[in-house]
């Protein structure tokens, strides 16, 4: 199938062939409608409320008012450090707006609209108090070792580069960090993101967030160095080999040698020769390979067949260098391993685009993907919104929250996730630690009354 | 701490308790001369400045041990421990004073007390480290029995990992909140389990710097404080002049207000970049030009640098937009571009005039795909590096010394013996900064011609 023919059949198999076929994913118009009736507002309200939600005498009923939104409009007007008092106001602005996109920012230690008050004393009064840890990768930052895309475009051949960096993202930081409220949710055209919403989350410092970023980090390079990912030492640290066992090694030699063939041409072999350091096995393995060059093979199976050389040369020659050791796994973190965008997670400050907004370009709604069942999530198959607005019309569905049949409308799939996957072990968890931090508070006090 | 101008100073007796290296927590009761007050300081700031420059020069930890060994008995010495350790207390408290006044301040100052303190603890015997440790208060516990067995193996693949063999794996392991050692966790030199970091002995000195620098950051807030509402003012004819002397004098300048030699108009800039630009920042410029386009890293690189070299923010504008509208237009240069250049001049947001960056914060950035700030002398592959030297004239013997610097990690030493080769002189101060690169390039083409533009 052409790349074509996989964006269409996405579209084809939602619309009635009956009907016109309404043309523009993305417009005002159905922006309206869609803010009017399907975004979620009192999903995301309870999310970033964690549980202060005025009804416990724990709860600090300004928490959710010191959050920052931005908005982008259309025209590309940009307004930041917008901030709600509760999930109506939120609701009244984004109806009045419309915004084309809607960030989420940190929560502060002042509500941002009063932020100039307190700015031009010495010390700087008006800092985060509160921010998810993020993630954010974009295929984009793939394309040297993609072949079938480039830029802004994604397929069903190199999509399954973002799942497998979910499950070693995910993995880790239930495994390794110990975090347990983490929301995957698609960026809307071609990468996904991360929020992980444990309290000690968002307590983190800039430091410690770079910390985290840091010790996901692998790949190091730009176009002026040859070698990109460099594993030295004796071995992999446990988090490295458990990610290579458990997914990269059986993704690189199952799917991504099925779908990109990074061995079939000239051009892509060169790309790996490059990252082996030994001179002589590189001559030795290019000879062989431009002699098989007119092989009889299908590309798919050429690839195979020289990864399997590459790996029994580099093999017979471990012992030369120390350097030749790891080469087989590096080769295969280089193309599989994730690339996050480092920027994105070090600072509290840095705003994100909020789940459930629709993608300017693509019409597509940012839905949460599920990391149990990611292998499933197709990015040409997520709602779009002329999808929606013909699923309205059609069937008159309005899209009631409570509804049993949520399950049957487009959204309401995504939205029943979020809800009993994401926020409500949230939540409870939230309740818990506000009880608690109450008990405590509650306790010092006597203490400080006794002589 | 009480300064007295008699002759005599009494020492007090609760220093002993911490032998030979001072966590700083608490200002200690004793007396100081006034003379003391000025010239411990000034002793301890020679030593912050030699850390300084050893960080700049990106010497690896062993290296930086030896320095800081080096520096503190060149200046810090005397004869008797006590006296030594009193001068050590006083001059960093006398420094806290000093170095609390201003963020930037603030930021140097936490960094190199940090850094001495790191090199300092390294270089003490594990029972020291580990007294150190206990005087923190810190809670953590050794790893023991089953919890110990059945995390073994894989404290041993982490060992190995960063090169160590079997045999030398430290036995014993500390349990750690993560968020305690960030600098460990980044470098994936410690087990991570459940949000826990296992820390080996020998990683005590990770454990421990956090505490002091963040027990050290919130003290220069306090102090800041205290020197703001009461004692500037009660000291203003004895020790405020004294505090506010000694800060400018160690660090140099900043190139935040270009001088003379460094006014640069648009359409000499071309030209201007060929004949004066420093490698890092010729790349980024040639790749503006090739591309139309650069990444943040790159623009906050290139942009401060030509802010530095005299170039106005309309100019600056301008010169961007020139570029960016090859690629994205003039709608999406004005939304997305124009904010953040009118913000580096501090035109905009919390209106910091952003200083440009010297070699030591570019040699640690971190470029990564896409992207072309950084060191080239750190962050290229050989050959891309010989052929950008060889563009800019160097003859192959010349690049052979640059490329001897290059391997021994000596990056900025790399850049000046460029510079010399360039320009046919000696640079006996060595580069540190890109904009000091263009002033001293702008001083000798300009000696050589003066009346035409370089």
């Amino acid at each position: 199938m052409t790349r074509e023919e996989i964006e269409n059949n996405g579209e084809d198999m939602m619309i009635d062939d009956s009907k016109p076929k309404i043309e523009n994913d993305f417009n005002v118009h159905y922006l309206r409608i869609y803010y009017g009736n399907l975004f979620p507002y009192t999903d995301i309200h309870k999310w970033l409320s964690y549980g202060h939600d005025g009804k416990h005498p724990g709860c600090d009923e300004y928490y959710f008012g010191r959050r920052e939104f931005s908005f982008t409009l259309e025209n590309d007007v940009y307004l930041r450090y917008k901030s709600f008092k509760n999930a109506s106001v939120m609701e009244d602005a984004i109806k009045s707006n419309f915004p084309y996109k809607i960030d989420i920012g940190a929560v502060y230690s002042v509500d941002p609209d009063k932020r100039h008050a307190y700015a031009h004393s010495g010390t700087n009064l008006f800092t985060p108090v509160e921010r998810e840890l993020v993630f954010d990768i974009d295929i984009t930052d793939y394309d040297d070792v993609r072949y079938c895309c480039s830029g802004a475009d994604v397929c069903s051949k190199c999509w399954p580069l973002m799942t497998v960096a979910i499950k070693v993202i995910d993995t880790s930081l239930r495994e390794d960090f110990g975090f347990k409220h983490i929301l995957w949710v698609f960026s809307g055209r071609r990468g996904v993101h991360c929020w992980v919403c444990d309290a000690k989350a968002r307590r983190l410092t800039n430091e410690q967030r770079s910390a985290v970023a840091e010790y996901f980090r692998v790949y190091k390079g730009n176009e002026n160095n040859a070698k990109k990912v460099d594993l030295m030492g004796h071995s992999l640290h446990p988090f490295l080999a458990r990610s290579y066992v458990d997914f990269l090694k059986n993704f690189f030699e199952g799917e991504l040698q099925a779908t990109q063939s990074i061995f079939s041409s000239k051009e892509k072999y060169e790309k790996i020769l490059g990252m082996i350091t030994d001179e002589d096995i590189q001559s030795d393995l290019r000879g062989k390979w431009e002699n098989s060059a007119r092989s009889s093979l299908s590309e798919e199976a050429t690839s195979r067949l020289r990864w399997e050389q590459l790996k029994k040369t580099l093999q017979s020659k471990k012992n030369k260098a120390l350097s030749l050791r790891t080469c087989v796994e590096e080769i295969v973190f280089t193309f599989t391993y994730p690339r996050i965008d480092l920027e994105v997670s070090k600072q509290m400050n840095h705003l994100l685009k909020a789940p459930f907004c629709v993608h300017p370009k693509t019409g597509r709604v940012c839905v949460p993907i599920d990391p149990n069942n990611c292998d499933e999530f197709d990015p040409l198959a997520v709602p779009t919104l002329s999808q929606l607005i013909e699923e309205i019309n059609s069937g008159g569905l309005r899209m009631d929250v409570d509804d049993d049949d949520s399950d049957r409308s487009l959204l309401g799939k995504s939205i029943k996730f979020f809800r009993s996957s994401f926020l409500e072990p949230l939540l409870k968890s939230c309740k818990e630690e506000i009880e608690s931090s109450y008990k405590t508070k509650i306790a010092k006090t006597k203490d400080s009354f006794s002589w | 701490m009480e300064v007295i101008r008699s002759q005599k100073r009494t020492v007090s007796n609760d220093v002993v308790s911490t032998p030979t290296l001072p966590l700083y927590l608490t200002a200690p009761h004793m007396e100081v001369r006034l003379e003391e007050f000025e010239l411990f300081a000034i002793d301890r700031l020679r030593v912050l400045k030699g850390v300084s420059d050893g960080l700049a020069r990106a010497r690896n930890p062993n290296e930086m041990d030896d320095l800081v060994e080096t520096l503190w008995k060149e200046h810090m010495r005397l004869s008797n421990v006590s006296e030594m350790i009193n001068k050590d207390i006083i001059s960093h408290f006398v420094l806290r004073l000093v170095y609390c006044r201003s963020d930037e301040l603030k930021k140097w100052f936490l960094s190199m007390e940090t850094a001495l303190f790191r090199h300092r603890f390294r270089l003490k015997k594990i029972e020291e480290q580990r007294a150190i440790v206990g005087e923190f208060g810190l809670p953590y516990k050794a790893v023991i029995g089953a919890e110990l067995e059945s995390l073994k193996e894989r404290l041993g693949l982490v060992a190995r990992s960063h090169g160590q063999i079997s045999s030398d794996v430290e036995n014993i392991y500390y349990k750690v909140p993560f968020e305690e050692v960030p600098d460990l966790v980044a470098s994936r030199r410690v087990l991570l389990q459940k949000g826990f970091a296992f820390v080996a002995g020998t990683q005590l000195v990770s454990l421990v710097v956090t505490q002091f620098r963040s027990h050290l950051s919130k003290a220069l807030i306090l102090t800041n404080r205290k020197w703001t509402t009461t004692i500037r003012e009660r000291e203003k004819d004895r020790l405020t002049p004294i505090v506010e002397a000694l800060s400018t004098s160690y660090l140099g300048p900043d190139y935040s207000q270009s001088n003379e030699y460094a006014d640069i108009s648009l359409k000499d800039i071309d030209q201007v970049s060929k004949s004066s630009f420093p490698l890092c920042m010729r790349h980024l410029f040639e790749k503006l030009r090739e591309d139309h386009h650069l990444k943040h890293g790159g623009r906050m690189q290139l942009g401060l640098f030509l802010k530095g070299v005299g170039l106005k923010l309309d100019d600056a504008l301008a010169f961007w937009r020139e570029e960016f509208t090859k690629k994205v237009g003039s709608e999406r240069f004005d939304k997305e571009y124009a904010y953040a250049i009118r913000h580096n001049y501090g035109k905009e947001g919390k209106r910091t005039d952003y200083t440009p960056y010297a070699c030591s914060k570019i040699i640690i950035s971190a470029p990564g795909a896409g992207d072309h700030h950084g060191c080239p002398y750190r962050h290229f592959s050989e050959d891309n590096l010989k052929a950008a030297l060889s563009r800019m004239g160097l003859s192959s013997r010349g690049m052979e010394d640059v490329m001897d610097k290059v391997r021994n990690r000596h990056y900025q030493l790399a850049c000046t013996l460029t510079f010399e080769a360039v320009y046919g002189t000696s640079c006996d101060t060595g580069i540190n900064h890109p904009n000091q690169y263009f002033e001293e390039s702008q001083k000798i083409l300009k000696s050589k011609t003066p009346a035409a533009p370089v």
